[in-house]
């Protein structure tokens, strides 16, 4: 579809705020937006981190799942306990495809759902004992696992459990960390809080179990922090620093252990990809441990380029001869894959609604490959997310926080993207308007997506979604308009297959 | 009182972070911005107003300080 104009964009907005309540409409207006590149300042237009409005359809997570799901469960080494009842960890188990080496339930945990199966006596009568039981549990069947963190749901701050006690009494015993994670699923308005939350509990409980030690530091020591390895993601990312020189001594957290967080702090300079989740670590190991840190972006040729000279900008010139030779290297690679599918691709519209940091960091790749952002949105940004969205997006795009199902589904069904990067929740909503959709949390099953290789891999995916024949036949033989000229002879077979 | 973080960015500017509402935004004043006094009443881009009180230019940045709203934009 044609891009609109402001007026046209603002139109649709009030058109589709019109079904709400007046409470409903002022609240809602607040969080949808057109873009203004002028603007210096977010919250001029569009306000974040709110409450969601009860009665509509948010995608949020809860606190509970920013901890347990983002920030500690990718830590393979470790045990990450849901405690709590059943539910909240097993259905969210292994949902976030964090890739992993390690031989699952012998020395690496990650797709596995551990839980304290809260019962109704747990409740009434506490689940101290039975974290303690659990606790001794582990140790006797996974002797290999390196620490535990207590991931605690909604029941346990309800409840008034002391898990901090628990957890310090039983970490002597066995003589490993033992981490209390204060994350229930009621805390704050959205997963945010629990990658906060999840953050301080590294902070007070891991990151400076090493202080003070020796380490054989050397000054090119970087850490990735922020890359969850989704479909592979931090290791197409590592093998480029590598290659142009800088040893990376820890991932968090994807294929992460507790060693490598553990280590951080001996680090030169913290490359923050997913600002939204870990800035909070990394301001503190700046404060404390005068690291710097700098926020880099590894999707599509163009910010990959951007951000390995930013990267070797604080290093000397070997690292920067390096960055050059990498960007050099690969160049070749990228001009093929943009000469296959910017000709399939090029004109073609996207609407985002992701997370906390794709909605913007995934733009330059689309426009490497000829495409254009005409909307994006996140779950659970605050407002200095869409400070940086705003220069990212061109003017009069539509920018939308904590959309609402309804919202989503009203502006997509007028905007006609020719593509929608999403989740599974909007999935199948979107493919059965005949829109094709792919997710953009989990990359559809497919990934890596940063970094080079990821870029190919991309480009290879977006053309798949949006070429597919599939979309083309939507509507049954027998809806289609007849041609002019037709004879009766299609529509009579087309009624045939209709009754069979 | 709140717990602030005052950071330097990359372009020399000061920005300010409140971890307990998890708000961050850029301080486009400061009353002393000199070698020896230093704090005092900071503007923050969205209009609203802290006060750190006034000291000796910290060392290092980022600095965790306490400081006192005067005036919150929201
Ligand atoms: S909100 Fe509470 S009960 Fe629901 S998934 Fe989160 S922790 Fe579990």
């Amino acid at each position: 579809m044609s891009e609109l104009t402001r007026e046209e964009t603002e139109a649709l907005i009030q058109e589709v705020l019109e079904v709400y309540p007046d409470k409903a409409r002022r609240d809602r207006a607040k969080h949808l937006a057109v873009n203004d590149q002028s603007v210096e300042q977010s919250k001029k237009c569009i306000t974040s981190n709110r409450k969601s409005l009860p009665g509509v359809m948010t995608v949020r997570g809860c606190a509970y799942a920013g901890s347990k799901g983002v920030v500690w469960g990718p830590i393979k080494d470790m045990v990450h306990v849901s405690h709590g009842p059943i539910g909240c960890g097993q259905y969210s188990r292994a949902g976030r495809r964090n890739y992993y080496v390690g031989t699952t339930g012998v020395d690496t945990f990650g797709t596995m759902n551990f839980t304290s199966d809260f019962q109704e006596k747990d409740i009434v009568f506490g689940g101290d004992k039975k974290l303690a039981r659990l606790i001794g549990e582990i140790e006797m069947l996974f002797p290999l696992h390196r620490g535990i963190s207590v991931q605690s749901e909604c029941p346990i701050g309800l409840i008034g459990d002391d898990i901090e006690a628990v957890s310090k009494k039983a970490a002597k015993e066995i003589g490993k960390p033992i981490v209390p994670v204060r994350c229930e699923g009621f805390r704050g308005v959205s997963q945010s809080l629990g990658h906060h939350i999840a953050n301080d509990s590294i902070r007070d409980w891991v990151l400076d179990r090493r202080d003070g030690q020796a380490f054989a530091a050397t000054p090119y020591d970087v850490s990735i922090i922020g890359d969850y390895n989704i479909g592979g993601d931090a290791w197409a990312s590592r093998i480029l620093l590598e290659e142009m020189g800088l040893r990376v001594v820890s991932q968090w957290a994807g294929d992460g252990t507790l060693a490598e967080i553990e280590m951080t702090p001996k680090v030169k300079l913290n490359l923050l990809h997913c600002y939204r989740s870990m800035n909070y670590i990394s301001r503190h190991m700046e404060e404390k441990y005068g690291i710097p840190w700098l926020e880099y972006n590894f999707f599509g040729p163009t910010k990959i380029a951007e951000s390995l000279r930013a990267i070797a900008a604080h290093f000397d010139d070997h690292i920067r001869e390096g960055a050059e030779r990498v960007i050099a290297r690969y160049q070749p690679t990228m001009e093929a894959v943009i000469a296959h599918y910017k000709p399939r691709l090029q004109g073609k519209t996207v609407m985002l609604y992701v997370g906390g940091l794709r909605p913007r960091h995934v733009i330059g790749a689309y426009e490497d490959l000829g495409m254009q952002v005409i909307g994006t949105g996140y779950e659970f940004a605050h407002n200095d997310d869409y400070d940086r969205t705003i220069k990212e997006m061109g003017n009069a795009t539509l920018l939308y926080d904590d959309a609402t199902g309804f919202e989503l589904e009203e502006f997509i069904k007028r905007m006609k993207p020719d593509l929608v990067g999403s989740g599974i929740k909007e999935k199948y909503v979107f493919q059965k308007m005949g829109i094709p959709l792919r997710q953009m949390h989990s990359w559809d099953y497919s990934g890596p997506y940063h970094g080079y290789d990821g870029f190919a891999i991309f480009a290879r995916d977006m053309d798949m979604a949006i070429s597919n024949p599939c979309w083309s036949k939507q509507t049954p033989p027998w809806k289609k308009q007849p041609e002019s000229g037709a004879s009766t002879a299609p529509r009579e077979a087309g009624e045939l297959k209709k009754v069979a | 009182m709140a717990n602030i973080m005052v950071r330097k960015t990359a372009v020399g500017t000061y920005s300010f972070y409140l971890p307990k509402r998890d708000f961050e935004d850029a301080i486009v004043a400061m009353e002393f911005d000199s070698s020896d006094k230093w704090g005092g009443e900071i503007r923050l881009n969205n209009g609203g107003t802290y006060y750190i009180e006034p000291q000796a230019l910290p060392a290092r940045f980022p600095i965790s300080l306490r400081a006192r709203r005067l005036d919150a934009a929201e």
